[in-house]
């Protein structure tokens, strides 16, 4: 963020010439400064007031028993045993998700990468899962897809006679994870796909001269040219997915093991109206995804790294 | 860097809701110049509230001197903002809409003005027309602190032209077990027999579940503030519940609540329901497919004489009122037999405000505009007991919730832990051994 005009001088330069270098730093910085100002404000202020509110008793019922707790907040947090079940389904959740739509939008990147009449069509509708906003998908599964008088997929389960399914109260991890699919296959396809049409013709075509079936192709060219394209989906999608909130609030409330870390918070601040206690658990959010941030950004860098090698 | 941010964003979801705390609690307080005085009024976005407020030109053509401003929010946003400026003494609202589970807590707080005896004064307000039943939810220590609006019971409503099918007759006052067997009867692959709440949440799943379980011996605490939820009358009221789920009730009870069980009855997917007595409007209303098909009950009891609920939304002035005598005069106004008459005649009959005055149900007009619904609602709702709604005597006053702060968060655990039972993921003494301990730790607070 420092980085001035490198000095374009070779000789040592002169008093008067420091002192004209000096004041560009200063120049930049000055420049650069609203943007720096501005990015600690909406990143670092509100993290270290969530801190601040982590460590008051602070519930909205009772608001005239406001008054500093020291770490009670994060004693109830950790001792309460919300926290490990929340994490627990967050990463369950977040790795389904990610392993389905991941399958799935590799399975229509390869459809979608031939040359087929109406291909322009077929890729805009395959993105649209991927536009709709969240609390709309989830609403949308929620009446006609899952219910059990109108929905379709319900339906489609008479037709083959096949007994009706309470999705919401007996699956309520494969709803959640049924819905995210639907939404994020078409993120992993668009990435895979992007793969796919950057794989040098020559390659496939000397794979065909040498006899190699389509199967031995996909397996032995296509997916090792693939891997760094997966790699980057599965890092984008898990960061994206772990925040998951409509589909839990929308079709499960948090039951049968849905409630993320996500729905954990929003219950404490807006149902406990615990706001002491949602700060606490806040942070500790914070300090575990960090922890899990630092370990993915290595790899990220790694997956760059390695794919400018290969 | 992304990533870390990210990161944060769980951190100042948190930090924005305090902010919009904040920022809810320093806007402009009633300004009176010149003899001019603005009350400020917070409400919820219901239909009768926004009735409210096209009318109110009416009551400032008569008062030229106030002038009413409305600020009308969704009940979770009102719920928080008028906490926050009524416990910080803020004083922005010289008028709030409470519901009948604040009022108590608020009363005993010293938040909220008495209205007793600038009430009772009035012999052409006629205190005594408020139906009793909502009228004692909103009575602390003997003092009326907020003045019902409209109020609502709960009632059991069911398709006569099934019923008849089936050879079933519902009875005025059913016990449990009569529904239960007339819903198994009924009970079709295409309808079911009857269609019960069973989303988690305090007042999605708990509010007919209290009930149940208030008729069946048991309720959340004695009168010492023990919790009694792992008690034999509330695992027989659970269980029941779950049993007339799974043997006649609604495929998918996590998904239900209010609104879909309105649309199954509405649809012919379900025979029976026991729900808010407002349904019944609902289901009577002109574009209703089950229009004059039904057929209306008292709730189901057991071991009580009566089993239905009690909710009002009410008005209230905060102590921190600098225009007490107009806020009175305004909430005397909106809570009188000629405001009802108002509604009536420049809104509709049917859009009146239901369960507030006795003397409603006596108007002509709104006995024929309601006659489905009209009898029964008031029968219920002058038949429930909110001081005592179960078997023994508890602590404080109302049915479906308990009224202090913590029930909101004890009440959503539990219905979650419930909801795990009946989707058969834990057992019936495990949901209900949690869900006491989390109702012990909220009773304690309360104890001496």
């Amino acid at each position: 963020m420092t980085t001035t005009t490198a000095p374009r001088a070779v000789a040592p330069p002169s008093e008067g010439r420091k002192q004209a270098q000096r004041k560009n730093t200063w120049i930049s910085r000055g420049l650069l400064s609203p943007a720096v100002i501005f990015l600690i404000l909406l990143t670092q202020i509100p993290f270290v007031v969530t801190i601040g509110f982590s460590t008051i008793r602070w519930n909205l019922l009772y608001p005239l028993q406001r008054g500093f707790t020291g770490i009670d907040n994060y004693k109830a947090a950790l001792s309460s045993g919300d926290l490990w079940p929340a994490i627990v389904a967050t990463v369950l959740i977040t790795a389904f998700a990610v392993v389905f739509s991941l399958l799935f939008g590799l399975l229509f990147a390869v459809l979608l990468d031939r040359n087929l009449p109406g291909r322009a069509i077929a890729r805009t509708l395959m993105i649209t899962p991927f536009l709709i906003m969240p609390a709309a998908a989830s609403l949308i599964w929620k009446y006609s897809m899952f219910d059990t008088n109108i929905g379709m997929v319900n339906w489609a389960l008479q037709l083959l006679h096949l007994p009706i399914v309470s999705w919401s109260t007996e699956h309520p991890m494969a709803s959640v994870v049924i819905v995210l699919t639907w939404q994020f296959t078409p993120f992993m396809m668009l990435i895979l796909l992007a793969g796919l049409q950057g794989q040098s013709r020559e390659v496939l075509e000397a794979a065909q001269v040498d006899g190699a079936g389509a199967w031995r192709t996909f397996t032995w060219i296509t997916l090792p040219h693939l891997r760094m394209y997966i790699e980057i989906g599965v890092l984008l999608g898990s960061v994206i997915i772990i925040q998951v909130f409509d589909p839990v609030a929308i079709l499960t409330k948090g039951t049968g093991g849905t409630k993320t870390l996500a729905y954990l918070l929003y219950e404490r601040a807006f149902i406990g109206l615990n706001i002491g206690e949602a700060a606490a658990y806040g942070v500790v959010t914070v300090v575990l995804t960090i922890i899990v941030a630092t370990v993915a950004l290595k790899t990220l860098f790694k997956v760059f790294m390695a794919g400018g090698e290969r | 860097m992304l990533w870390k941010r990210q990161a944060l964003t769980a951190g100042v979801g948190v930090l924005a809701f305090g902010m919009a705390l904040s920022a809810c609690s320093s806007g402009s307080s009633g300004s009176s110049g010149g003899g001019q005085v603005t009350l400020n009024l917070a409400t919820v976005n219901n239909g009768q509230m926004k009735d409210m407020e096209s009318l109110k030109s009416e009551y400032e053509k008569a008062h030229p001197n106030v002038k009413v401003n409305f600020q009308v929010m969704e009940e979770g946003d009102l719920r928080s903002a008028v906490t926050a400026d009524v416990a910080s003494k803020a004083g922005q609202y010289d008028i709030v809409t409470i519901g009948a589970y604040e009022t108590p807590q608020w009363g005993a707080n010293g938040w909220l003005v008495d209205l007793t005896p600038a009430l009772s004064k009035d012999s052409a307000y006629d205190i005594n027309d408020l139906l009793p039943p909502v009228r004692d939810v909103n009575t602390y220590n003997g003092k009326l602190f907020a003045v019902p609006f409209y109020g609502e019971s709960s009632i059991l409503m069911y398709n006569k032209e099934v019923m008849d099918k089936a050879g079933v007759t519902i009875p005025e006052n059913p016990t449990w077990q009569e529904i239960a067997d007339a819903a198994k009867k009924v009970n079709t692959k295409d309808m079911s027999g009857i269609c019960m709440r069973g989303k988690p949440g305090w007042g999605d799943l708990f509010a007919p579940l209290t009930t149940v379980v208030q008729t069946f011996g048991g309720n959340w605490y004695d009168n010492s503030w023990n919790a009694t939820v792992n008690t034999p009358e509330w695992k027989d009221a659970v269980t029941f519940y779950k049993t007339l789920l799974d043997t006649s009730g609604e495929k998918d009870p996590v998904s239900y609540s209010f609104n879909e069980c309105l649309t199954a009855l509405k649809e012919g997917k379900a025979a029976m329901w026991a729900d808010a007595s407002v349904a019944a409007s609902m289901l009577e209303a002109n574009d209703s497919p089950v229009k004059g098909k039904m057929g209306y009950a008292h709730m189901p009891v057991n071991k009580t004489k009566e089993s239905g609920w009690l909710w009002s939304w009410n008005l209230a002035i905060p102590a921190t009122t600098k225009h007490q005598a107009e806020a009175t005069d305004f909430v005397k106004w909106a809570t009188s037999k000629d405001y009802i008459k108002l509604v009536g005649t420049k809104i509709g009959w049917s859009n009146v405000p239901p369960g507030s005055r006795t003397s409603t149900y006596s108007i002509p007009e709104y006995k024929t505009a309601a006659a489905a619904y009209a009898p029964i609602t008031l029968s219920v709702m002058s038949s429930v007991n909110p001081k005592q709604p179960g078997v023994n005597a508890q602590p404080y006053v109302g049915i479906q919730y308990v009224s202090i702060p913590e029930f909101q968060d004890v009440g959503n655990q539990c219905a979650q832990l419930v909801a795990d039972y009946l989707a058969n993921r834990s057992s019936v003494d495990d949901a209900l051994g949690k869900c006491q301990d989390l109702a012990q730790k909220a009773g304690d607070a309360h104890k001496g």
